[in-house]
């Protein structure tokens, strides 16, 4: 075990997640806590900087979903104030919380992510872009799926099955978000691969071996709804999740080495959690976006990947506050 | 901020590992696993701050109650009864507060015997020891559409399937309630009651005619099915004549002077004197009150003694003009709160587009709007809530299904004061033209291609611009003497002209 120090836990916020954060941050304390460290929980609002500056701790743990907490705010704040945080750094979180935008990334470094399209609210008003909406349905097809381009919780993602659905789709969408993203419906099988930094901190007394590894897949069998809400992604029992997921050896390789690919094109640090679609019809694997802050939760993949890969809570705790020390 | 240091662990609060998760879940009553907390919670505590403007509430202004008298119940309390009230008492409630009970339900017009009564931790437990008693999983409940959004996760944990019953002006239609029943017979399925809030309704804020009061309680004799009578804010009418009482129509039906025999009435303190006290109430035929009687002593052995004495204090008070304090307290409620909807229904007509109709209640807390279809009211309060800093409850809430409702709203009126209703109706209003102004850049209809839309949907408001479509045929023999009083609860905007919305949309 490493030496104690004094981790400042931030939590909460003011986002459509703050109730997930909060579970989050709770069990990162309370790991925390049995590692032997002092933990400063904070929930994050108008004092965060200040309060980390006045308790001084040695490092943060970001617990925090939502904006602020994954869109490198905090992390870019963090550095300006020289203070070593867990997860990825603040153009990693940039590149993975704008859909859109790992989206491109992903589909100019040849990986495949399903077709899309994206369109700003202001290009709607300013350049007459609703006219390039018949050309973006008969490019994607129906169903469609409408998100915000930023946004972890699933509050906002909608379904279009028609032409006639689309435009209440978009401007429900548009409610999170000035953009949205549009992208052809893959119907398959939810899976999430998390990935895990194993840096070793070398003032531990490990070796300085660097590399990311990818946990067991994880699939998220939805138990009742027809989409995977926001609903049951966090509460349990809503959803069945099964580690690691019963795959063909080569699906699970591949869906391993495409999200370690997509963590390192997105220069993720740490950890961080890719999800996938298994296509029914032609088992090909596509990848959706990536999550720099994945749920802590009792219910959160991250966690139960690793527990499959026979890293236990506290040691995974213990590995990604390693990392932030070996940036 | 809160601020917790701890060092080496004790085990407690240790995360679970996915066996221990798969243990717990399969720990866990069949009925949990099906309670869930909805997207739309997550977001309504975030209303929850000083910069938003919440109309979402379900609260009564409590501030109109005098601190000195308060000071002075609680004094009398203390000095004439300080070991009783803090002492357990009867489950069915202390004598002194059932009488007060009986003295509201007077002013109801409703008469009840002591004994009919058992006095609960609020209305919200009367749902909760109904479901207890009476619900198997599967079994059916009949509710309104929309109906009372704290009654759904009740209905849900005890595995009930909900049928609700879309409701006009007039409220429940007795003869879609029938279509129901007939076809669950069919299917085999019984309805074990059949839940409404005849007046004001929780959130529809439509009050049931006389006329189908009296079918309603025709239907459950012939079907021999209980009704719960969910009666919160009865005493809150601000204009228009009272109504009997679902229970009093039945007590009179099944003669000898005697007590309904199939109604459940549920009553409560909370809106005509402070939902702190956690009080209400339910009068019910005997061998359901004492099955209530018996839930309730699991539950929560008697509600508090301290808050009973408190209202069996403020109800021996006389008030200023020398009526009964309480009485007159509720006089002063419904002047603020007529005050306040009046406020409420003018801003709405300044601030909701074409195509948004809402209800005009004659009492109660609560307007319902429902806005063009294509408009999502969760999607339109995350907006709302952002940009614009103010909260109302989504349709959704009050549908069991959590689909239907999707572009209606609940609007509190009573607990805001009158220039955060005001703001608030105007900041939603902005948000409904920022959305509608987008839908029509995107459909290039130049404006809302569905205004009236929403007003042909059938259902709550609905009716508003359908005045000339025939109601409900058992209705009509009655209807005739009850004249134009049938859409007196409903206001519709009218349309405005294209120009309007066009130069609306410049403005954005």
């Amino acid at each position: 075990m490493s030496e104690a120090r004094k981790v400042a836990v931030l939590k909460g916020g003011r986002s459509l997640e703050r109730s997930v954060s909060l579970r989050s941050g709770a069990q990162v304390q309370d790991g925390l806590a049995r590692l032997g460290h002092e933990v400063v929980a904070l929930d994050v609002g108008p004092e965060l900087v200040p309060e980390l500056l006045a308790s001084g701790p040695d490092v943060a743990f970001v617990a925090l979903h939502g904006p602020d907490g994954e869109d490198g705010t905090v992390q870019g704040l963090l550095e300006a104030i020289g203070l070593p945080y867990t997860g990825s750094g603040p153009a990693a979180c940039m590149r993975c919380t704008d859909k859109v935008l790992a989206k491109h990334l992903m589909r100019e470094a040849g990986i495949p992510t399903p077709a899309f399209r994206a369109l700003r609210e202001r290009s709607i008003q300013e350049l007459g872009a609703a006219a390039a909406l018949p050309a973006m349905q008969g490019e994607l097809g129906f169903p469609l799926v409408v998100k915000p381009a930023k946004g972890g919780s699933a509050l906002g993602v909608k379904f279009a099955r028609t032409g006639e659905e689309l435009p209440s789709s978009l401007v429900g969408a548009f409610s999170y978000d000035r953009t949205v993203l549009l992208e052809r419906y893959v119907k398959g099988r939810d899976l999430a691969v998390s990935i895990l930094d194993t840096h070793e901190d070398p003032r531990a007394g490990g070796a300085a071996e660097a590399g990311a590894t990818a946990l067991p897949v994880v699939e998220a069998v939805p138990r009742e709804e027809d989409f995977f809400d926001y609903e049951s992604r966090y509460e349990i029992g809503m959803t069945t999740f099964v580690c690691p997921a019963e795959l063909a050896p080569e699906t699970t390789a591949r869906a391993q080495e495409l999200a370690l690919k997509v963590y390192e094109l997105l220069g993720c640090h740490g950890f961080a959690r890719v999800d996938l679609m298994l296509e029914q019809d032609t088992d090909e694997l596509w990848v959706l976006e990536t999550n720099v802050v994945p749920g802590m939760t009792e219910t959160s993949l991250l966690p139960q990947a690793a527990d499959a890969a026979g890293i236990g809570f506290d040691e995974l705790l213990e590995r990604i506050l390693a990392s932030a020390l070996t940036r | 901020m809160e601020r917790s240091t701890s060092g080496g662990g004790d085990g407690r609060g240790a995360r679970p590992t996915a066996h221990e998760l798969a243990r717990y879940e399969a720990l866990f009553a069949a009925r949990t696993r099906g309670m869930k907390s909805s997207a739309m919670r997550e977001m309504m505590a975030l209303t929850e701050r000083p910069d938003v403007i919440s109309l979402a509430g379900g609260l009564p202004d409590t501030s109109t109650f005098a601190p000195e008298l308060y000071a002075e119940l609680m004094a009398e309390v203390a000095a004439e009864s300080t070991a009783r009230a803090l002492q357990y008492g009867p489950t069915e409630g202390m004598a002194a507060t059932v009488e007060c009970v009986v003295e509201v339900m007077a002013a109801e017009g409703t008469l009840v015997h002591p004994s009919e009564v058992i006095i609960t931790t609020g209305g919200q437990q009367v749902i909760d020891l109904v479901c207890k008693t009476l619900i198997d999983p599967g079994d059916v409940i009949v509710a309104e559409a929309p109906t009372y959004p704290g009654a759904v996760p009740t209905f849900s944990a005890y595995q009930a399937d909900v049928e609700q019953i879309e409701m006009d002006a007039d409220g429940m239609p007795i003869d879609a309630l029938e279509s129901t029943l007939d076809r669950l017979q069919a299917e085999g399925r019984r309805p074990k009651f059949i839940y409404t809030i005849p007046n004001f309704q929780n959130p529809g804020g439509v009050t049931m005619s006389l006329a189908r009061r009296r079918r309603l309680i025709e239907v459950a004799r012939e079907r021999e099915l209980l009704v719960l009578e969910d009666n919160p804010y009865g005493l809150l009418r601000y204009e228009g004549e009272r109504l009997p009482t679902l229970y009093s129509l039945d007590a009179a039906a099944v003669g000898r002077g005697g007590a309904s025999d199939l109604v459940i009435y549920l009553g409560t303190f909370s809106k005509i004197l402070s939902p702190g006290l956690r009080l209400g109430w339910a009068v019910a035929p005997r061998p359901v009150l004492e099955k209530l009687n018996l839930g309730k002593q699991g539950a929560d052995l008697c509600s508090s003694a301290v808050t009973q004495m408190f209202v069996a204090a403020y109800f021996s008070g006389r008030g200023a003009q020398g009526e009964a304090g309480w009485r007159e307290y509720v006089e002063t409620l419904k002047d603020l709160y007529r005050r306040r909807r009046d406020v409420m229904l003018e801003a709405l007509s300044e601030h909701f587009g074409e195509g948004a109709v809402w209800t005009k209640p004659q009492g109660g807390l609560f307007i319902w709007a429902t806005l063009d279809e294509r408009i999502d009211t969760t999607d339109l309060l995350a907006l709302a809530r952002k940009s614009e800093g103010v909260a109302f409850v989504p349709g959704r809430a009050a549908y069991v299904d959590g689909r239907s409702g999707s572009s209606s709203m609940r609007l509190n009126f009573a607990g805001v004061p009158d220039q955060d209703i005001r703001e608030g109706i105007r900041r939603i209003g902005k948000a409904i033209r920022e959305q509608l102004g987008l839908l029509g850049s995107l459909t290039g209809s130049g404006g809302p291609s569905a205004a009236g839309k929403a007003a042909g949907k059938p259902g709550v408001g609905g009716k508003a611009s359908a005045a000339g479509a025939s109601g409900p045929a058992e209705d009509d023999a009655a209807r005739a003497g009850e004249a134009d009083t049938r859409l007196a609860d409903v206001v519709a905007l009218p349309r405005r002209d294209g120009t309007a919305s066009a130069r609306r949309r410049q403005d954005r």
